[in-house]
């Protein structure tokens, strides 16, 4: 049975708790921080999407010099303290820590990054002063990550920057498309209001980009903002979930992962239907998100589905065992072959037995039907098989898709896409990937904005 | 199994660690716990004219993680009754007489003091004495402490009094805060102390409050210089404490070695470079009296692992390692190698040298990790690279000699042999 509301306030609190707790006091922090060897061309530095100078940040907290500590993270990396929660760390930065060579427990760095942010956040610290208004103006397109982080550099230079959301909350998928054991709303909204507090950046909520939106919805569109402004930043994002493409995904219970995490978010884990019985399909950051989220908010029964095996899988090791230590049963080489329904409502899902063929295009080995099948016995699907670009919106701005297999990838050089003064970065550009990759795009982003205004 | 048992001027004791004059020390209570945990002895915290304490008393140096790396105190001699401090001495030797009891004194800078002192602590039934000159702060004031210790011709006056009155063992305790502590070793020494113990705290600044801008320790306002101790002066100890071995009439007198002891190694160190025993403060307020468990524990192993039966077997072993730069051997040489299944990426040892030293460390760009490799033409073996690598071996100093002959500066200078050279 599909219902909401399946547990106690407090069973929920102790449920969706911060997965990653901060240290609780000034002197472990400082412990962990004495640990760190303060390495040279540091290997967790190098790690990093936007090159946060881990060891001297640490050292700083070291020192007592946390002001410091928080400008270092967020010179690099205004999304510090989100990233922080969010970043799979165990491929990046703290996968590369040196102590690993040592088999010793490597460097608590998001840990640490958090505490310094979190301190600079509660102070309202605001570390960096905006240049004189140039005069120049910016529209972005998407308050995300890639959006905000572009957003930020170009104010610090001095220029006017108006972002253009299509929700009703900054953040982008931090916002709307993670687990709320990792970040909270009330922290996005926090972190929005922490970049926003250098002045010189104005959002304009509801406002979507294209011309055939659904009623009610305000649009905005490229030809206007590149009359009316000097250059113009696209950080869209990427759309919903990939079709699966089968026999019955029309049924009720069938769910896209994207919409459902962005109902818990929007609508509190209480107010969001979860089935008895439920499958996920697909295995990256997003599948474990959804599957873990749905047996904390009382599914009986979570199953992931993955077509390859653990190696392949896109999630990290850490993100997996989260999966199985909530419980997630997990069959890998299966793929949804049709979902049967009674009354219009999921009843079943057949499977076919998959196994691996020759390396396809990502350089993975393809899964391969073998044609066997097998059924489980589900109320729910929820579908987190990767995210499709905004095909139709990229089409109809003129504006030119990447070559290759993912439709709707917009194709940039040094940021720029075909378009004389119009820029992307993130999501829309790369298919989905980190926050901290898109943080990176919009740094590069606000670069190759401000070269442009100098030519 | 190696014997721990010690004998210093006579004074036995079931091991060489005695507990050094300071608050440790300062009572029945105290010092009882300390032989039951299992100190060989005490030096009783220094008798003398009454004093009065501040608050605070103490401050520190912490690095890293690491608290009380150096330890600095503005506590004077014993603030308690003289007549209750000998009643509780008498009462400990009772309870425990295979232990060393000594006596820390410092009595008002005449002759009269000094003998009437002397007078009372015997009394006790102490085995021996030991003479404060080296207390650097509240005490010099009033022309005592490291007042005498200072001036080579106080201090054997006020030692030629001592020893007029003295039955039993008299130590001299010297000060650090002089540039040198053989000028008074040896007024001392010919004056006829016994012994000589060294080193007493070196005079310090700590740290400031940077929000008070007050320096520590705080006392209503304001500091004074304090009493530095604790591992961070070890280094300076051991020196000065090889400068007593190795002069000719220093060396004629067992030493007691104080200063930055914390662990059995330390007090092998002390022990390898001339000390008959040793003395412990700071660590045993760091951690209480418990250490002394590891302090015999380790020594014994070690002493059984090398061969040594008795603690004589390696005292002053180390001293006549301890030469003049110009008869080093130059024509040694070793150049530093880097482990590559050992190594972890770190750069530390690459930035040190290419900054401060010799430039002789190759970066071979990598994503993530670089791989770093000896420029050995360039390597003028300093060990920079090999002090901050922080895995064990895995910079390692290999033997290249410039000639097989040993070569000092001197021969070399003579020879005509070019400067500048490397």
């Amino acid at each position: 049975m599909i219902e909401s509301n399946r547990l106690s306030e407090q069973q929920y609190a102790e449920n969706f708790s911060d997965i990653h707790p901060p240290f609780d006091t000034e002197d472990a922090a400082l412990v962990e921080a004495n640990r760190c060897l303060f390495c040279y061309d540091a290997p967790c530095m190098k790690s990093c999407p936007t090159s946060i100078d881990v060891p001297k940040f640490i050292k700083q907290i070291t020192t007592g010099n946390i002001k410091g500590s928080a400008q270092t993270i967020f010179l690099s990396n205004i999304m510090g303290a989100g990233c922080s929660k969010v970043c799979p760390v165990e491929k990046l930065c703290e996968g590369a820590c040196v102590f690993n060579f040592m088999e010793e427990a490597p460097i608590s760095i998001a840990k640490l990054q958090r505490y310094s942010t979190e301190i600079a956040m509660a102070a309202n610290w605001q570390l960096f002063k905006r240049k004189e208004s140039s005069g120049k103006k910016v529209a972005i397109v998407g308050a995300g990550p890639a959006g905000l982080s572009c957003a930020h550099v170009l104010a610090r230079e001095g220029i006017d920057v108006t972002i253009f959301e299509k929700e009703s909350k900054g953040g982008g998928l931090m916002t709307y498309g993670i687990a709320a054991y990792k970040v909270t709303p009330q922290f996005c909204e926090d972190e929005v209001n922490y970049i926003l507090g250098i002045g010189g950046i104005e959002i304009k909520y509801n406002q979507e980009l294209g011309k055939n939106l659904p009623a009610g919805r305000q649009g905005v569109s490229l030809a206007d903002l590149q009359k009316d402004f000097d250059a113009v930043y696209l950080a869209i994002g990427v759309g919903l979930a990939r079709q699966l493409e089968i026999p019955g995904e029309d049924l009720e219970g069938v769910e896209d992962a994207i919409k459902f995490i962005y109902n818990i978010r929007e609508k509190g884990y209480d107010k969001v239907a979860i089935g008895d019985r439920v499958a996920v399909i697909g295995m990256g950051m997003t599948a474990i998100d959804a599957a873990t989220q749905a047996i904390r908010m009382g599914a009986k029964d979570v199953t992931m589905l993955y077509r390859r095996t653990q190696e392949e899988m896109p999630c990290t090791q850490h993100e997996l065992d989260i999966a199985l230590l909530d419980g997630c049963k997990i069959i890998w080489l299966s793929a949804p072959k049709e979902v049967i329904g009674e009354n219009g409502k999921v009843k079943q899902l057949i499977c076919s037995k998959m196994k691996l063929g020759e390396p396809d295009a990502s350089g993975r080995r393809s899964p391969i039907d073998t044609g066997e099948t097998f059924s489980l016995a589900v109320d729910m699907v929820i579908k987190a098989a990767g995210q499709m670009p905004f095909e139709g919106l990229i089409e109809e701005c003129k504006i030119h898709p990447a070559p290759g297999r993912t439709k709707g990838k917009i194709n940039i050089k040094d940021s720029a896409t075909n378009i004389p003064g119009v820029f992307a970065g993130g999501d829309c550009v790369n298919g989905g990937k980190e926050v901290v990759d898109a943080v990176q795009a919009g740094k590069d982003g606000a670069k190759a904005i401000m070269g442009y205004f100098k030519c | 199994m190696a014997s721990l048992n010690s004998n210093f001027l006579g004074i036995k004791s079931p091991n060489p660690f005695w507990l050094a004059s300071a608050p440790p020390t300062d009572k029945k209570i105290n010092v009882l716990r300390a032989f039951e945990a299992g100190w060989g002895g005490v030096v009783w915290k220094t008798l003398g004219s009454q004093v009065k304490n501040v608050s605070s008393r103490y401050s520190a140096v912490n690095f890293g993680s690491k608290k009380m790396m150096g330890f600095n105190n503005i506590e004077l001699i014993s603030d308690r009754p003289l007549d209750l401090n000998l009643k509780e001495i008498a009462e400990c030797l009772k309870l425990f007489p295979d232990r060393a009891m000594i006596v820390s004194l410092m009595a008002d800078n005449d002759k009269k003091s000094w003998h009437e002192l002397i007078k009372k602590v015997e009394d006790t039934g102490a085995h021996g004495l030991e003479l404060n000159f080296g207390c650097p702060h509240g005490m010099t004031e009033r022309g005592m402490g490291a007042a005498v210790g200072q001036d080579p011709v106080i201090a054997k006056m006020v030692v030629e009094w001592v020893m007029e009155a003295a039955h039993i063992p008299v130590i001299t305790k010297l000060t650090p805060n002089v540039h040198s502590v053989v000028p008074t070793g040896k007024a001392v020494v010919e004056a006829g102390t016994n012994a000589l113990s060294l080193i007493n705290t070196i005079q310090s600044v700590t740290g400031i409050d940077l929000d008070t801008l007050v320096p520590n320790p705080y006392v209503a306002g304001k500091s004074v210089f304090g009493g530095y101790c604790g591992p961070a002066v070890k280094p300076i100890a051991l020196k000065m404490l090889t400068t007593i071995a190795q002069n000719p009439i220093t060396s004629k007198v067992p030493v007691s070695g104080i200063g930055g002891v914390s662990t059995w190694r330390d007090a092998v160190e002390f022990m390898l470079l001339g000390a008959s025993n040793v003395q412990v403060c700071t660590a045993a307020m760091n951690h209480g009296f418990r250490i002394v468990e590891d302090l015999c524990e380790g020594l014994n192993n070690w002493m059984d692992e090398k061969g040594f039966k008795t603690l004589d077997d390696f005292i002053g072993k180390s001293v006549e390692k301890i030469t003049h730069w110009e008869d080093l051997d130059i024509n040694y040489h070793h150049i530093a190698k880097i482990n590559p299944d050992k190594c972890i990426h770190c750069g530390l040892c690459y930035i040190a040298c290419e900054d401060t030293s010799h430039q002789s460390i190759n970066l071979e760009y990598g994503k993530p990790y670089n791989n770093y490799t000896i420029k050995e033409d360039e390597c003028v073996g300093c060990n920079l690279c090999q002090l901050v690598c922080p895995v064990n071996d895995c910079i390692t100093m290999e033997e290249h000699r410039v000639a097989p002959e040993y070569l000092n500066w001197k021969a070399f200078q003579n020879s005509g042999l070019p400067l500048n050279n490397h």
